[in-house]
């Protein structure tokens, strides 16, 4: 596990500071880090949707109360970005316990309705605070960018690469212990593995937690990437879609699966909303949920599985 | 403050049957056929877009625009469901496969609607939108009393489509014991197919009734999706006049906090009477 750790981890960094000395185009660095973000959205909603079975459809609000907690951190109280980020996490992941003890009641549809009607209530409350900007919004700063970095988009850029590292890497140790074994026992029949002994409802705040902190995470740079932030585009249905779209296309059941559809996917959009447009951009993805819905549920790793076997 | 008071609970009993209307197809669809038709307030928005299309260009009264849209809208629902039924329910799939394809479809639909005719906000006209009625103090708007009526009708032909006709009572057979209605020599898919097409058939005039009252854009769709299943899970799933009733609670509900609390504030309270009943009673008021 140790070896298996560190060695990419150091790679990884390495990878974030000694990319930006060989490309100097700072549009890879902006579309870089999109994709980055949502691979660690798209991971952090498999935690809960694709092992326990629980469809979140409110992955904009804990992204934009990462965002608000992250921008409030950075301007009123001069925070630095990897403090602000751990508040952005602590404040999301208490978000996600709460939800958490919503899976008591709340199974299936439910569960997935009152998720979106929580995301649409935060973004109610933020639109109509005035102290965060209201509907207004906030602008944000960048800091000086500091050496090696010459652009302070290419800091955050390996920033977001060395999270998203550590949140794929989380995923995968979780995926690979007694816990996702667990989880995936809920997601089949709750009941029968509560009858076995499985902690359901202490799993399932585990998982609910967990995944709002590293949505909460995923949100707190976005200020600085921004550099204004309001409630309408931060919390766009645009986030959700994309962020259970890419474990979908890529697989749900491997924490693989996010990762290949948030390069896959996120990727594309980069390129057709460069190419195209944005609004053709949003058509290709609502058409490529539908389609990997119906025609690969199982997403991409399950047709190569398929084909192997 | 009393006359205020007054006038905001006739707005919201209004209002409160225009909500009926647009959610009664989701109380067939989701409540009857166990269909989670996230996408249903979207098909709202795009019967808004058919009736201002045909208001703008012909010049019909909307709800007469809505009215004629629906027979296509019937046909809609019929091959969306056909695509349902073979990708999911026949095979079995876990129902949250089913939810995410309608909230691509939801996504679709407003993607396709931007693609057409932009973000701008689009308005009808009829010579009933702007005129009001005075009874007394209360002041009734024939903009908010038509829906009202509209709904209410709606309310009662479905209705007495679900109890009175065979098909119906086949479809509310089917939403009891699919088994048991095959047993009986009835085809279960069909009767859900139909039901699901009026289901869909109802958003058209929904969607005019919507735009009669305000602008319409795009994405306005996913602020009703909080309303409509408020209104099916308060009203008991699958239960057509409990639908009016809770309807009726939360309108009045809506319009009490946006004239005491501040307009800003209506929306919250769909979505959290809705967390509230998830919470406390999921059965809803009026189980059938």
């Amino acid at each position: 596990m140790k070896k298996s750790f560190f060695l990419p981890a150091i790679a990884i960094i390495a990878l974030g500071i000694l990319l930006p000395q060989f490309v100097k185009v700072s549009y890879f660095y902006f579309a870089g880090y999109i994709v980055l973000q949502f691979m660690i959205l798209a991971t952090a909603w498999n935690l809960l949707g694709g092992y326990v079975g629980y469809v979140n459809f409110g992955v904009g609000g804990f992204f934009v109360i990462g965002a608000y907690t992250s921008a409030v951190m950075l301007l009123f109280l001069k925070s630095n970005i990897i403090i602000a980020m751990l508040a952005a996490g602590i404040l999301s992941g208490a978000l996600g316990f709460g939800v958490g003890y919503l899976t008591i009641r709340l199974r299936g549809i439910f569960f997935a309705i009152a998720t979106l009607a929580l995301s649409i209530i935060i973004q109610m409350v933020i639109v109509n605070w005035h102290w965060l900007g209201g509907a207004n919004g906030l602008y944000i700063f960048r800091p000086e960018p500091f050496p090696p970095f010459s652009d302070y988009l290419e800091f955050l850029f390996a920033l977001m690469l060395f999270v998203a590292f550590l949140s794929v890497m989380l995923v995968r140790y979780i995926e690979k212990s007694w816990i996702g074994k667990c989880f995936i026992a809920i997601r089949d029949t709750e009941e029968a593995s509560e009858c076995m002994g499985v902690p359901t409802f202490r799993l399932k705040l585990l998982a609910t937690t967990l995944s709002g902190f590293m949505m909460g995470v995923a949100g707190a740079p976005f200020p600085y990437y921004i550099t204004y932030l309001e409630p309408y585009s931060a919390m766009d249905l645009l986030i959700t879609v994309n962020s259970l779209a890419m474990p979908l296309v890529g697989g749900t059941a491997h924490w693989l699966g996010p990762v290949i559809g948030a390069i896959l996917l996120g990727g594309a959009q980069q390129i057709v909303s460069v190419t195209i447009s944005s609004e053709w951009n949003l058509l290709i993805i609502g058409i490529v949920l539908i389609a990997f819905v119906i025609l690969a549920p199982e997403g991409i790793i399950g047709l190569i599985q398929r084909r192997r076997s | 403050m009393f006359e205020l008071v007054i006038n905001a609970i006739v707005a919201g009993i209004l209002l409160g049957g225009f909500y009926a209307a647009i959610t009664l197809g989701l109380s067939v669809s989701f409540g009857m056929l166990d269909v989670v038709n996230i996408a249903h307030p979207g098909f709202i928005i795009l019967g808004g877009y058919g009736v201002w299309l045909l208001n703008t260009s012909l010049g019909l009264d909307p709800v007469l625009a809505g009215l004629i849209l629906s027979p296509l809208f019937f046909f809609i629902g019929i091959g969306v469901y056909l695509v349902f039924y073979n990708s999911f329910e026949k095979r079995g799939a876990d129902s949250l496969r089913g939810l995410v394809f309608f909230f691509g479809v939801l996504f679709l639909i407003e993607v396709t609607l931007i693609l057409t005719f932009g973000v701008d906000y689009r308005l009808v006209r009829a010579f009933w939108i702007g005129k009001s009625i005075e009874v007394g103090f209360v002041g009734i708007s024939l903009r908010l009393f038509i829906p009202f009526l509209v709904g209410v009708i709606l309310t009662v032909v479905l209705y007495l489509f679900f109890s009175r006709t065979f098909l119906g009572m086949i479809t509310r057979g089917v939403a009891q014991d699919s088994t048991a209605v095959r047993l009986m020599g009835a085809n279960p898919i069909l009767a859900k197919t139909i039901a699901f097409g009026l289901s869909i058939a109802t958003t058209s005039i929904a969607g005019a009734l919507l735009i009669s009252i305000g602008p319409v854009e795009p994405g306005l769709g996913r602020e009703f999706i909080g309303r409509v299943f408020a209104v099916t899970v308060l009203a008991g799933m699958g239960s057509i006049s409990g639908t009016l009733i809770a309807a009726i609670i939360l309108g009045v509900a809506e319009s009490l906090t946006a004239t005491l609390g501040g307009p800003a504030w209506g929306m919250a309270v769909s979505f959290g009477i809705l967390l509230i009943v998830l919470g406390v009673k999921p059965s809803g008021l009026f189980r059938r």
